[in-house]
This record gives structure tokens, C-alpha cells and sequence, in this order.
């Protein structure tokens, strides 16, 4: 496991305050992160080192918690606690604020866009999750209102290819919800955390959910459709959904955030003891109970809690992580010999 | 920010602290300072410690050279005010007893308040206003935990769960009503 995960750079990307959240855009270019300050910063390369492209500074009244790139690169929202999410327009390094969602009652937690690039979700302390569609001419309207949580939905994640959305909740649970007609509806519920689920990440597949919780775990979810060969009991039409996989042991305090490799299928976690974990899939483990190794710790990652952890979609082992420190650090993964 | 004056009592090396207003200790008793730790030449690990006496914490301050930091915890603690009132919660018995526990090395501090009112709607209140105390008061490096001691309020689980939110803490202290009532738990005593 020695040097496995090696630090690139470090940046100060939110002085004097944290940073919440880290995105890369879709070509892997750009890092945008958002924090405590109430800005949104955008980051790129010039030669060795990372600078700040862009500052967009005057969207938000309170800090921004979560930024998320559109699928085709040229949008990103902005989920905040003043309850509004942003929706800004690129045009080469600038940003220009389109469109403001309101309608949440109170901080905006979490906000994604589907891969087809027409459909967004936010979700807030509220309590509900928002379902937004979008049209050519970037009209935004709220298609649905899901208050199938009973507290604070912190996050919410598209899977990468069906149009079927996943929420993680103060309530302890993970929920996942598809278009019913014309409407959108809870279909499944997931238990068994045993504190607040704080983020998700579905695998490259999409068969596979992971959930990491304030009750230091991190749970490995399967999809199982009606008439499964593994008899895994499915009400009607909907898909099952079973906790294959728990890893516990391995944090000290709540897990903020978990990354899904969707190049090379590692998991990576964010922890508020300060370091950030990288997990991989036994080879040869059965598909229906897997297990995972830890295949890379850092301690001390930052000095304070480590926030989120985002893998750049197109260079394989680059990992972006955010600290309570406020700032920005770069790894290089290296998956050790043998795997 | 030290409630009310400075400490009571306090007959160890330092003598006799000068205090014209002395904070009112009645309720828990304090214990005596051990030749060990009154010696110098001694060193005195900082490990948890149920509760902290005021002339421990001046003896232990000087030392370690984090004088504020333990002076603080302490006093603090003792001197947040309740919100309605002008006494400290220890005066009013709405705090029966307040349990520190500090691990330098591993940079935790643990918090244990006693509610004695099992209804008490004000414990949220009390929680935060020591969270946003020791947030204000501490290294960075410290990781806080902030509860009720167990067994001792009607809906503990659920003010321990929102005390431990560092997400609920940092966007409840960005609403401007709640930071002001919460400064106002923290103010000194005039």
C-alpha cells in the first residue's frame, strides 16, 4: 500500500474558509469547486500547476455546497444554502449566471444532471427532492416534487446510463426514484446505515450502488431485476435492491463523500479523520458478495475533515480532493502490483 | 471569553487569584491539586480528564503554554449564558454538570452537558452555543463532539444527531437571528 496514493500538488482554493465540493467537467479539463466563502472557483492547468481560471462570485448570498457540471461541458449548477441552485452558461473562461431555480424551502444540498443533459435533481433540508427538465431554448421546469424522505436529503446522484435517480438522506436511507407516466416515483428504499447516508456513487455499470454514512461504513448495493436467476424477490416490475457488501472497520469518524472510478472501478472515500481511502474489488470475489481491499491510505491527507473526493473522468488514477482547510489537493493513484 | 471575572479559589503556585466577582462553583466540588502535578519537575501528560477544576487548569495552562485554551474550556463552559436569563446555566440549574474530556495528542475534545429539565426545548440552543465556543476557541486540528450525557434528556438522540451535523451547524450559523442569540449565550456577564 506504500505509495500508492501519491500527493501531486496542493492548493489554497478557499481561504480563510472550507471547501464543500469538487467537480471535474466532462473532458477532464477543469476542476470547479465551491465552499464556505460563497464562490465558486473554476481550476485549470498551465504547464505543471493548477490556477484559477475563473471566480464566479456573486451567484450565491450563502455558501455554495455543491457544483455539477452539464454532460456536454458547457453548463454548471450551483446548489446552495441561500435555497436558490444556479445554473451558469460557459463562454470560454467566463461564466454568466442563466437561470436561478428556486422553490426549495430552505439550503439546497446537492444538485445533478442526468447523462441525457435534459433532466437536473436537487434536493434540500426540506426534505424533498426537485426534478427539473430543460429544453433547447435552457427553459427550466420543475417536474416533479418527491417527499419521500422524513428529514434532510443530503445528495443526489443519477445512474450513469438509465434515467433512474438515487437520494441519501439524514432519515438513514438511500432512496432511488424513475419516471412513472408522467410523473416520478420512489421505488425503492434501501436500509440497513445506521446514521445519516451523506453521499453516493453508482459503478461504471450502473449495477452497483455505493453508499458511505456517518455511521463509518460504506455499503455496496446490487441491482437484481424481477425474475433474477439468484431469487432475489422483486414487488411487481420494480428492481431489487440488496446490500451485497459492508465496509466497516476502516474509518474513524463520518464519511463524507465516495468516488467511483468510472475508468478503473476503484472506490475512494472522504473522511472526517482526515484521510482519504482507496478500495478495490477482489479479483475473482463472487459478483454477488464481494469483497474489497483497502489499497491506499492517506493519513493526513489534509489537516482538517476531508470533504470529497472526485476522480477525473479521462486520466486514470487522477483524484481531486477538499478539505475544511479550504483547500484543493491532487493525487496520483497507483493500483498496487498483484491486482 | 472568560464569563464574569476570573476564577475562584486557586491556591496553588500562582497563589491567590485577584477577583472581585467570583464565579459561583456550589454545585461541583473541587479537587485537590496532587504534589505530582504541583511539581514542576513532573510532567504531566494531558490525557481525558472528567472535570475540570479551575486551579488544575491554571497549573496545567502555564506549563503547556495553552493557558487559554483549558483556562477557557473551562470557564466557558460554566459561564455560557442562558439565553433568557442574566445567571450562567450552572446558576440556574438548567446545566446540572458538564463533563470535558480533552486527548491533546489525538487533538479531540468531548463534551457532555446534563439538561436538567428532560423537556427542555433550550438544549439544542446550549449545545450549539458550546459547539460554536469551542469552534472559536480551539485549534483547528481539534475534532469536537458536543452531546448530552446520556440517559439525562427526553430527545437526546435527536439533538446529539443535529450537534454532530457539521453541515446543519455551519448552515444554522449562517441564519443571522440564530449567530445573534447564540452571541448573546456566549457574552460575558455585565
Amino acid at each position: 500500500m506504500k505509495d500508492s496514493l501519491v500527493l501531486r500538488s496542493r492548493i489554497q482554493a478557499h481561504p480563510d474558509s472550507r471547501c464543500w465540493f469538487l467537480a471535474w467537467n466532462p473532458t477532464g479539463t477543469l476542476l470547479a469547486s465551491c465552499g464556505g466563502d460563497r464562490k465558486i472557483r473554476i481550476w485549470g492547468t498551465e504547464g505543471d500547476s493548477w490556477v484559477c481560471k475563473s471566480v464566479l462570485s456573486e451567484g450565491h448570498q450563502r455558501t455554495v455546497r455543491k457544483v455539477a457540471w452539464s454532460p456536454c461541458g458547457n453548463y454548471l449548477a450551483s446548489a446552495s444554502f441561500d435555497a436558490v441552485t444556479c445554473i451558469w452558461k460557459k463562454n470560454q473562461d467566463d461564466f454568466e449566471c442563466v437561470t436561478t431555480l428556486e422553490g426549495h424551502e430552505n439550503e439546497v444540498k446537492s444538485v445533478a444532471w442526468a447523462p441525457s443533459g435534459n433532466l437536473l435533481a436537487t434536493c434540500s433540508r426540506d426534505k424533498s427532492v426537485w426534478v427539473w427538465e430543460v429544453d433547447e431554448e435552457d427553459e427550466y421546469e420543475c417536474v416533479s416534487v418527491l417527499s419521500s424522505h422524513t428529514q434532510d436529503v443530503k445528495h443526489v446522484v443519477w445512474h450513469p446510463s438509465q434515467e433512474l435517480l438515487a437520494s441519501a438522506s439524514y432519515d438513514d436511507t438511500v432512496k432511488l426514484y424513475r419516471e412513472e407516466g408522467d410523473d416520478w416515483v420512489c421505488c425503492a428504499t434501501l436500509e440497513g446505515h445506521e446514521s445519516t447516508v451523506w453521499s453516493l456513487a453508482f459503478d461504471p455499470s450502473g449495477q452497483r450502488l455505493a453508499s458511505c454514512s456517518d455511521d463509518r461504513t460504506v455499503r455496496i448495493w446490487r441491482q437484481y431485476l424481477p425474475g433474477n436467476e439468484q431469487g432475489v424477490a422483486c414487488s411487481g416490475s420494480d428492481p431489487s435492491w440488496k446490500c451485497i457488501c459492508t465496509l466497516s472497520g476502516f474509518h474513524t469518524r463520518t464519511i463524507y463523500d465516495i468516488a467511483w472510478c468510472q475508468l478503473t472501478g476503484a472506490l475512494a472515500t472522504a473522511c472526517g479523520d482526515d484521510a482519504i481511502r482507496v478500495f478495490e474489488e477482489d479479483p475473482g470475489s463472487d459478483p454477488q458478495q464481494p469483497t474489497f481491499s483497502l489499497t491506499a491510505h492517506m493519513r493526513q491527507a489534509h489537516s482538517q475533515d476531508v470533504n470529497c473526493v472526485a476522480w477525473n473522468p479521462k486520466e486514470p488514477g487522477l483524484l481531486a480532493s477538499c478539505s475544511d482547510d479550504g483547500e484543493v489537493a491532487f493525487w496520483e493513484y497507483h493500483q498496487p502490483a498483484g491486482l | 471569553m472568560v464569563g464574569g471575572g476570573g476564577g475562584s479559589g486557586g491556591s496553588g503556585r500562582g497563589g491567590l487569584l485577584e477577583n472581585a466577582n467570583p464565579l459561583i462553583y456550589e454545585r461541583s466540588g473541587e479537587r485537590p491539586v496532587t504534589a505530582g502535578e504541583e511539581d514542576e519537575q513532573v510532567p504531566d501528560s494531558i490525557d481525558a480528564r472528567e472535570i475540570f477544576d479551575i486551579r488544575r487548569c491554571w497549573a496545567l495552562a502555564g506549563r503547556w503554554g495553552l493557558g487559554s485554551l483549558f483556562l477557557h474550556l473551562a470557564h466557558l463552559i460554566r459561564s455560557i449564558n442562558d439565553p433568557e436569563h442574566p445567571l450562567t446555566l450552572e446558576e440556574l440549574n438548567v446545566v446540572e454538570q458538564v463533563r470535558i474530556q480533552v486527548s491533546d495528542p489525538e487533538s479531540t475534545v468531548a463534551v457532555a452537558f446534563t439538561p436538567t429539565i428532560p423537556h427542555c426545548s433550550m438544549a439544542t440552543l446550549i449545545g450549539l452555543s458550546i459547539k460554536v465556543k469551542l469552534l472559536r476557541s480551539l485549534p483547528q486540528r481539534f475534532k469536537m463532539d458536543v452531546h448530552i450525557t446520556p440517559g439525562t434528556h427526553a430527545s437526546e438522540h435527536a439533538v446529539n444527531k443535529q450537534l454532530a451535523d457539521k453541515e446543519r451547524v455551519a448552515a444554522a450559523l449562517e441564519n443571522t437571528h440564530l449567530l445573534e442569540v447564540v452571541n448573546q449565550c456566549l457574552s460575558a456577564r455585565s
